[in-house]
């Protein structure tokens, strides 16, 4: 009855590896079916989801001009003070009348949480997100970028 | 008295278990004290990497403080976010769009699938199978490729938004959830084949980590754990919200009671997840994807509860406001929690060596019991 019941044990284990063997082998021959990327190699063809929320970007033309009005909505709508909008006053040259206008668009990359609710804040769709990825520098205080490029202003129009 | 289980004597051992589980690297710290090979007690300690999430949501407005949750079950992220969402909603009164719930339903389950599939190969690899890992993975990354190109990240999304969803599905959406569902029925077999049919795997399954009906109840477990046991407890039955009351799919119940009944509960329940998605894909109702919302949300003065069905169990939302913009308190009300309170009851008297299989079918993510 023992001995029995110990051949039918080992049976039953030879048969389960072999089924599971068979899924190796499957793929040993079938190496097709074999989806691995290799990532750094293939940077190159790598492309990301126009959706992909890598980091926070300012849309400039090709006049050098955005569309940020320096309104601070995306400052107070992101939840980790990622942004800082420092203002500054522009004089109208035509009617010498003061304006709010801004200076410096302060982005800490290093706290960002890519949750996109500055962009959706945005009222006039001055910042987009990013497909960049692969952040990692040597220095912390690389991390921390103006946005808005030197020289740049406001769009004409842009309310 | 000396054999009493569960109090020190002379001669027993107490151990430090781990990293040998995902969870178990140093987030969460078993104290064991064994006599011989048997457990005699196992003391779980928490508070590695306590982030104190319900009391920073309260200084966050309530359209902030959603995507703070994903934080918490991160491979239920979406879920997370839809009671949070849920419970936003039921303050403002707001009324969804058929095509937002479609979607977010749709999310939800691909969430599930998601998540039981790095469960499954996570619960594989702790029983020192490494391939079932890997394919795990395959699948896994297709779901995440979805939910990249559709909510532009791959676990920490903040696709739900109060009143429905961020942006509306991209257009590969469905064809990409199609070619899924064909890819996943031709490698569902390899399941089974690899895993549960094997010996060892059986052998270490059954009869491992069992706990009663009425135990599952009195500990507060919830989802494939309490499931398991042969209580119903599917949130998306017994309360449904959203369209899952129009769905049809089964609630799974198996009554083995053990680790390996826990398993079969999870298998099952990806093939109704699938069940649901094909009903859902190719009637996705034209519309709006998000109801019409103030910039600022302000919740009227109250208590206001929603629950939703996560791969772990039941998550609950409970928000007290004093008709600000912030939260005046938030509480979670996890599963995960709920789960590992029974786990000194899943091994104690049992062997050392069981300890990692059944841990392993509780399927315990750390942030989402330690807050
Ligand atoms: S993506 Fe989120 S965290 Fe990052 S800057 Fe915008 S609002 Fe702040
Ligand atoms: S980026 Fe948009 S939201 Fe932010 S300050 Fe400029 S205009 Fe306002």
């Amino acid at each position: 009855m023992f001995l029995k019941q110990y051949i039918k044990d080992v049976w039953g284990a030879m048969k389960s590896l072999a089924t599971g063997m068979k899924r190796t082998g499957y793929y040993f021959t079938h190496h097709k079916e074999i989806i691995t990327e290799q990532y750094p190699d293939n940077r190159d063809t790598l492309v990301l989801p126009e959706r992909f929320k890598g980091e926070v970007v300012m849309i400039h033309d090709e006049n050098n001009e955005h569309a940020c009005t320096g309104c601070t909505a995306c400052e107070l709508a992101c939840p980790n003070a990622t942004i800082k909008i420092i203002t500054k006053f522009d004089v109208d040259a035509e009617t010498g009348k003061k304006k709010k206008a801004i200076d410096t668009f302060v982005y800490h990359l290093e706290l960002c949480t890519m949750c996109n609710l500055c962009v959706e804040a945005c009222p006039t769709g001055a910042i987009k997100m990013a497909q960049t990825f692969e952040h990692s520098v040597f220095d912390r205080s690389q991390l921390t970028k103006t946005l808005n490029k030197p020289g740049s202003k406001i769009r004409e129009g842009v309310e | 008295m000396f054999e009493e289980v569960g109090t020190t004597t002379e001669g027993d051992l107490i151990i430090n278990v781990g990293p040998q589980h995902p969870a178990t690297h140093g987030v969460l710290h078993l104290v064991i004290t064994l006599n011989g090979e048997t457990i005699k007690n196992v003391e779980p300690h928490l508070g590695y990497i306590h982030r104190s999430i319900e009391k920073m949501c309260e200084s966050l407005t309530y359209r902030q403080f959603i995507y703070v949750t994903s934080r918490m079950d991160y491979l239920s992220a979406h879920i997370n976010n839809h009671a949070c969402a849920m419970c936003v909603e039921k303050g403002l009164q707001l009324e969804i769009p058929p095509r937002a719930q479609v979607i977010r339903v749709l999310m939800d389950e691909l969430t599930r699938i998601a998540s039981h599939e790095l469960w499954w190969g996570a619960m594989a690899m702790d029983l020192g199978a490494f391939t079932p890992f890997f394919h795990a993975f395959r699948e896994r990354e297709s779901i995440n490729d979805i939910m990249e190109e559709t909510c532009g990240a791959r676990l920490t999304m903040n696709y739900m938004v109060p009143g429905g969803v961020m942006h509306d599905i991209h257009p590969n959406f469905q064809r990409r959830v199609k070619d899924f569902l064909q890819l996943y029925k031709s490698k569902i077999h390899e399941y089974d084949e690899m895993v549960t049919g094997n010996v060892i795997f059986q052998n270490r399954m059954k009869g491992v980590g069992v706990i009663s009906a009425e135990d599952v109840i009195s500990y507060g477990c919830t989802g494939p754990v309490a499931r398991g046991s042969g209580v119903s407890s599917d949130t998306r039955k017994h309360y449904p919200y959203e369209i899952y009351d129009k769905l049809e799919f089964d609630e799974v119940l198996e009554t083995g009671c053990d680790s390996f009944a826990r398993y079969m509960v999870r298998l099952r329940e990806m093939q109704q997840s699938i069940r649901i998605i094909e009903q859902l894909i190719d009637n996705i109702p034209e519309g709006d994807f998000q109801a019409k919302t103030k910039a600022v949300l302000k919740l009227p003065k109250g208590e206001f509860y929603s629950k939703a069905e996560t791969a772990r169990g039941e998550l609950g939302v409970y928000i007290v406001s004093e008709g600000g913009t912030t939260p005046y308190r938030i509480k979670f009300r996890s599963p995960g929690f709920s789960n590992l309170s029974a786990l000194n009851h899943l091994v104690k008297g049992g062997k050392i060596g069981d300890l990692i299989a059944a841990m392993g079918t509780l399927d315990l993510v750390i942030p989402d019991i330690d807050r």
